[in-house]
C-alpha cells in the first residue's frame, strides 16, 4: 500500500471504543512516516553526537577534568572555577575588551550596510548598480587569513597603512603593536568584508517598498532628499529595528578567530577578549585548565543567551517580530 | 529588486534634474566608485605583488601601483612546492568527502522541516533549533572531537560540520514552495519520501542546491581554526592553515620541507602572495555567477532565521 492510501485507510485515528493508547498512536505515527523519521534519524544522531553530547561535556566546569580520569571519573570541586573566574585578575580586562570590540563594531559596523544600501537605491544605472553590488560582496568570499594577512602586510614598518599615518603626522611604526591602533584596525577591517554582504538585506527591504509612494511624495513636491527622508527611510525602519535588536542579542559574540590572527602579547591589554582568554588557557596552554576554561565558555553562553532572550522578548514586544 | 529599479529610474527621469540633484549623483557616484576602489585594491595589491621581484618587494612593501620588477618564479615554486600541494590536496579531500554529507543531511533536515503531520516533528525542531543559539562552547567540543578518536584525520574537519541548522531552514524554505501537488501524484504513483527528496524535490530546487554548496564549500574552504584544534602533522593541514602559519605566524615551514632553501629564499616574499592568489581566486570567480540566488538565501535566512 502506497503511504496516502495508508494515510486515507487510517484517517480516523480511533479504535472501535473511540479511544487509542499512546503506545498506539506513536506506533501508528512511525508507520505512516517511517522514511521522514528514518531520513531525520541521521541528523538528529548528529546533533547528538556533536551538539548535544559537548553540552554535557560542560559539567566539567563544575569538576577537575583530568584526561586521565575521564569526565565521570574526575571529582567535583562545585563551583571553585566560578569564583577563581570572578576574582580572575584579567576578568576586568576581557570583560571590558569584549564590550569595547562590540560596542565600536555595532557603532560603526552596523550603519555601515544601511548607508550602501540607500546609495545604491539612488543610482539610476542599473549596470552600475549591479557592478557596485557584485564588488562589495567579494570580500566576504576571502577567508578571514587572508584579509588579516594583507592587515598585517599594511599595517607592518613600511606598510600601506603605516605610510598613511605618517603621512597624517604619525611616527613610523608596527600599527598592529599599537594599543591606540588596534580597535580602528578591526572595525574598519571588519567594514571592509561584511559591508556589502550585510547590505543586501537592506536593499530587498528597500524593492518592496511601494512605488506610489514616492509618486504620491513627488505630487506634494518633495525632492530627492525629503523622498529619502519621508518614504525610503519609514520603509527600512522595520527590518532595521529587527536586525538591530538581534545584534543586540549577540554583544558577547566578538569575532574571536580574527583577534587570535591579529593580535599579540604586546596588545592584550585592549584586544585579550573572553574567548581569546579561554582559549589560552585552555588549549594554548602547556598545561591546559580544561575545566577552568569551560567554566569561562559556559558563563559566556549563559550571559550570551540571556542576551539574546530578552532582545528578543524586546523585538516581540516592540515589533510582533522575533527568532522565536 | 531589479525591476522596480528599473521602474523607479523610469518616472523619476520624467523630471528634469535640477543642478542640486545632478551634484547629488555625481557625489554618489563618486563615494561608490572610491568604495569599489577600497575594496578591489587590496586583491589588485596581492596580484601585483605576486609578480613582483622579490628584493624590490621587500625594499618598497607600501604602495604598489604596478609589479616591481616581472617574475613568474613565485608562481612555478608554488605549483610545485610540497607544503602547499599538500594543503590544496587535502581541501581538496575535504570538499569531496563533505559536500555530499552536507547536502544529503540538509536535504533530509529540511525536508523534515517542511513535512507536516508527524507527531513528534515540533520537538525534534526545536531540538535542532535551540543549538543555534546555545553550544557546549569551545573545550567540550574539543573534548568531544578529541573522545571520538578523530583527532589528526580530516574526519574531524568533516563530520563536526555536517549539517548547519541555518542552511536547513533556507532548504525548508525552498523545499515549501514546491507545490504539494506533486508530491501526491508521486505517493500515487506508489513513491516513498526519500524516492521524492532525491527524484522530485532536489532537481526542482537546483537553484538552492547550488547556494547551499556555496555556502558549505566557502565556509570549508575558509575555515582554519578546527584544524588548528584537530589536526598536528602538517602535511595533513588544509591550505588556510599553511596560509596562515606563512602569513601571520612567520613560521618557516616552507623551508624547512625542502631541501633546496636557496631557492625558497629567492622568493621568500612573493610565494606568499602567489599562494593567497592561487588560494582565493577561485571561490571569486565562483560567486558571481551564483548571485542572483544567493540574494534569495540572505533574505530567507534573515526574515526567519
Amino acid at each position: 500500500m502506497t503511504d496516502a492510501a495508508r494515510r486515507a485507510a487510517r484517517k480516523n485515528p480511533f479504535d472501535a471504543h473511540g479511544r487509542r493508547s499512546l503506545g498506539q498512536l506513536i506506533a501508528r505515527d512511525f508507520r505512516l512516516h517511517k522514511y521522514k523519521y528514518l531520513m531525520i534519524l541521521p541528523v538528529v544522531v548528529f546533533f547528538a553526537l556533536f551538539a548535544y553530547k559537548p553540552m554535557g561535556g560542560l559539567i566539567i566546569a563544575f569538576k577537575e577534568y583530568r584526561p586521565r580520569l575521564g569526565i565521570m571519573g574526575s571529582k567535583w570541586v562545585g563551583l571553585t572555577h566560578f569564583t577563581n573566574f570572578f576574582n580572575d585578575i584579567y576578568l576586568v580586562r576581557i570583560i571590558r575588551n569584549t564590550l569595547s570590540i562590540s560596542f565600536l563594531n555595532i557603532l560603526f559596523g552596523f550603519p555601515a550596510p544601511i548607508l550602501l544600501a540607500l546609495l545604491l537605491n539612488e543610482v539610476r544605472n542599473r549596470r552600475f548598480k549591479r557592478t557596485v553590488q557584485t564588488i562589495t560582496y567579494m570580500p566576504y568570499f576571502i577567508s578571514l587569513v587572508v584579509t588579516c594577512a594583507l592587515v598585517k602586510v599594511y599595517c607592518q614598518n613600511n606598510g600601506l597603512f603605516s605610510q598613511i599615518a605618517v603621512a597624517f603626522g604619525g611616527t613610523k611604526q608596527n600599527l598592529l603593536l599599537n594599543k591606540n591602533a588596534f580597535y580602528p584596525i578591526y572595525v574598519i577591517s571588519d567594514i571592509w568584508q561584511q559591508i556589502g554582504w550585510n547590505s543586501i538585506i537592506y536593499l530587498a527591504a528597500l524593492s518592496s517598498i511601494d512605488q506610489e509612494q514616492y509618486e504620491a511624495a513627488r505630487i506634494d513636491g518633495a525632492g530627492r532628499l525629503k523622498q529619502v527622508l519621508h518614504v525610503t527611510l519609514p520603509g527600512l525602519l522595520p527590518t532595521i529595528t529587527i536586525l538591530f535588536i538581534l545584534r543586540m542579542g549577540s554583544v558577547l559574540n566578538v569575532g574571536f578567530e580574527k583577534i587570535i590572527l591579529l593580535y599579540s602579547e604586546a596588545i592584550y591589554e585592549v584586544a585579550d577578549v573572553i574567548s581569546t582568554y579561554l582559549y589560552r588557557r585552555g588549549i594554548v596552554s602547556s598545561n591546559p585548565s580544561y575545566s577552568y576554561a569551560t567554566a569561562i565558555g559556559l558563563f559566556n553562553s549563559v550571559v550570551n543567551l540571556s542576551f539574546l532572550l530578552f532582545f528578543n522578548w524586546l523585538s516581540k514586544r516592540t515589533t510582533q517580530s522575533g527568532l522565536f | 529588486m531589479s525591476s522596480s529599479g528599473a521602474a523607479t529610474g523610469k518616472t523619476r527621469a520624467w523630471l528634469k534634474p535640477g543642478p542640486g540633484e545632478r551634484a547629488f549623483d555625481v557625489f554618489n557616484a563618486t563615494l561608490l566608485i572610491l568604495l569599489c576602489l577600497v575594496t578591489l585594491y587590496p586583491m589588485y595589491y596581492v596580484i601585483c605583488a605576486s609578480f613582483s621581484n622579490n628584493i624590490a618587494l621587500l625594499t618598497t612593501p607600501g604602495f604598489l601601483p604596478y609589479p616591481r620588477g616581472f617574475n613568474m618564479g613565485a608562481y612555478r615554486l608554488a605549483f610545485s612546492h610540497p607544503l602547499l600541494v599538500s594543503g590544496y590536496k587535502n581541501i581538496m579531500i575535504i570538499l569531496a568527502g563533505a559536500l555530499p554529507v552536507n547536502i544529503i543531511m540538509t536535504l533530509f533536515c529540511g525536508y523534515f522541516m517542511a513535512s507536516s503531520g508527524m507527531l513528534l516533528r515540533k520537538p525534534i525542531i526545536a531540538l535542532i533549533m535551540f543549538t543555534m543559539f546555545f553550544s557546549g562552547g569551545m573545550i567540550p567540543v574539543y573534548l568531544n572531537v578529541r573522545s571520538l578518536g578523530l583527532t589528526n584525520t580530516l574526519w574531524a574537519l568533516i563530520l563536526p560540520t555536517a549539517v548547519s541548522v541555518y542552511n536547513s531552514i533556507i532548504c525548508k524554505t525552498a523545499i515549501e514552495a514546491v507545490p504539494d501537488s506533486l508530491k501526491e501524484s508521486a505517493y500515487i504513483d506508489g513513491a516513498n519520501d526519500v524516492v521524492i527528496v532525491f527524484r522530485i524535490i532536489f532537481p526542482l530546487i537546483m537553484p538552492t542546491i547550488a547556494v547551499l554548496l556555496l555556502y558549505y564549500g566557502v565556509s570549508h574552504w575558509n575555515s582554519w581554526f578546527p584544524a588548528t584544534l584537530y589536526i598536528q602533522d602538517n602535511a595533513m593541514m588544509p591550505i588556510q592553515n599553511i596560509l596562515r602559519a606563512v602569513l601571520i605566524a612567520n613560521s618557516d615551514i616552507l623551508n624547512a620541507a625542502v631541501t633546496e632553501n636557496d631557492k625558497i629564499d629567492q622568493f621568500a616574499e612573493t610565494i606568499k602572495y602567489a599562494a593567497i592568489v592561487i588560494t582565493t581566486v577561485p571561490v571569486l570567480c565562483i560567486y558571481p555567477f551564483l548571485q542572483r540566488y544567493f540574494v534569495k538565501g540572505v533574505m530567507i535566512g534573515a526574515v526567519k532565521g
